[in-house]
């Protein structure tokens, strides 16, 4: 059996309670069986497990992870195990008096989302008033001498103010900021004639974000992910299927990536249960679309098989229905059509449907 | 993309969001920033370690030099400038 490779990072969902509806949330659709969260003391010895796995950067996600009460006693901890600890965050609950506790705490650096670059539009895509607290949080979060990203998912109702959230980016002196299309999992499937954005936004938006990368090159670092309903060749999403990252939902399930639960036929492995080295090392479900020996054709004789991964499983189980097919996304898929028909539809303003259906919350 | 070069009269340390740290598990030292990790050879964690915010990038050059026992220029100037161009080193304005 070959050696499992370190994961670097891990993506701890918290809890996935959130003040905000985004219509392209990365959560289950049912959040039902996720309300009996890890309590801190789980959280930390599963932490310690991560540690000694290899993990090194630890995203503190949700959810909101702001609403978990214990939130700055997780950081201390997390820290004093040796993480660089990263809080993503809608920034809502983020008051001057919980940032100075995160600092004390030793959070070493904070990603709050934006939906857009005004309030109007900003808190239509939220679902709920948000946009002024976000930038209040954002300020709050540079005095105090934290790195800043601000994350940003862009869609067809959003892409068109690519360069006003530039500025507004620039304006609170974020370090880093990412721009990154739609995903079309879960909800942001449900939502994907909304959110789909057309060829011409797409050009539109390139040369945008070109000149800002060269204006501001010394100061602000711009990630820019293009759609890849629109690529030739899929993602390498996750870099590969269980070989970087890892993610422990609200519960304590353990997942290659935060939609692998969308796939049924995977066995569920849980932190209650199994340490995390041997959900990472030996479990079915983090061997099972790992390497390349599951690949079929055309994926297992293509030159690119090191390069994409074969793409992701869980849009190829969504669109498909078998998980361990070649990504619809790649040109060489039996599937494409599929991909090709909802890029035409975007395209062709069949797209008329402009109502959100939102995340629920409970 | 615009391309820094470092000037050889440069005082650089480690950008306040970068953390050098050993790694128990890997048996190296990392230097730990958002969303990425950058693991260190010998050499590189040799070149990170002088940069305290006092030593000029021709110090640090010629203290390496004499070090390894040979002319390393080249090598600390391109590691330098790949790691100011991922915005992970400071240099004070003067």
């Amino acid at each position: 059996m070959q050696t499992s490779p370190k994961p670097a990072g891990l993506l701890a969902e918290l809890t996935y309670r959130c003040p905000l509806h985004c219509p392209y949330c990365s959560n289950p659709l049912d959040m039902s069986m996720y309300r009996d969260e890890l309590k801190l003391a789980e959280w930390v010895r599963v932490l310690g497990e991560a540690r000694a796995l290899g993990v090194l950067q630890l995203h503190l996600s949700g959810g909101e992870p702001l609403q978990r009460r214990d939130l700055v006693e997780l950081v201390s901890q997390a820290r004093a195990l040796g993480f660089y600890t990263n809080l993503i965050t809608s920034a809502l609950a983020l008051t001057p008096a919980k940032a100075e506790q995160l600092k004390t705490a030793g959070l070493d650096h904070v990603q709050i989302s934006f939906q857009s670059a005004d309030a109007a539009t900003s808190d239509l895509i939220a679902g709920t008033p948000s946009f002024a607290k976000k930038v209040a949080a954002a300020r709050t979060v540079k005095a105090l001498g934290f790195p800043l990203t601000i994350n940003v998912v862009l869609h067809r109702q959003n892409i068109e103010q690519i360069e006003s959230i530039l500025l507004l980016a620039e304006e609170l002196a974020a370090d880093r900021v990412e721009l990154a299309n739609t995903q079309y999992y879960g909800w942001a499937l449900r939502n994907r004639a909304v959110l789909m954005p057309t060829q011409q936004q797409l050009q539109q938006a390139e040369p945008i974000v070109r000149a800002a990368r060269e204006r501001l090159a010394d100061k602000m670092h711009i990630l820019y992910v293009l759609p890849d309903y629109y690529s030739h060749y899929p993602k390498p999403c996750m870099g590969g299927w269980a070989r970087h990252q890892l993610t422990i939902t609200p519960n304590g399930n353990v997942l290659p990536c935060v939609a692998a639960a969308q796939i049924p036929s995977l066995s569920t492995e849980n932190v209650r249960q199994r340490s995390l080295a041997w959900i990472w090392e030996e479990s079915p479900l983090f061997n099972r679309f790992r390497g390349t020996d599951w690949m079929p054709e055309p994926c297992s004789s293509c030159a690119r098989r090191d390069i994409d991964f074969g793409g992701c499983r869980c849009q190829a189980f969504q669109l498909t229905g078998d998980a361990a097919a070649t990504d619809p996304v790649c040109h060489l898929s039996p599937h494409h059509a599929l991909i090709e028909e909802a890029v035409l539809a975007a395209n062709q303003g069949h797209a008329a449907e402009t109502t959100f259906i939102y995340r629920v919350n409970d | 993309m615009s391309v820094c070069e470092i000037p050889p009269d440069a005082q650089p340390r480690l950008s306040a969001h970068v953390r050098l740290q050993w790694d128990v598990v890997r048996e190296c030292q990392v230097l730990l920033m958002p969303e990425s990790v950058l693991a260190l050879n010998a050499t590189g964690y040799a070149i990170v370690a002088l940069c305290d915010g006092q030593r000029r990038v021709s110090d640090i050059i010629a203290i390496l030099s004499e070090q390894y026992g040979r002319p390393v220029e080249q090598d600390v100037l391109i590691f330098l400038n790949r790691l100011l161009n991922k915005r992970l080193l400071a240099i004070e304005d003067e």
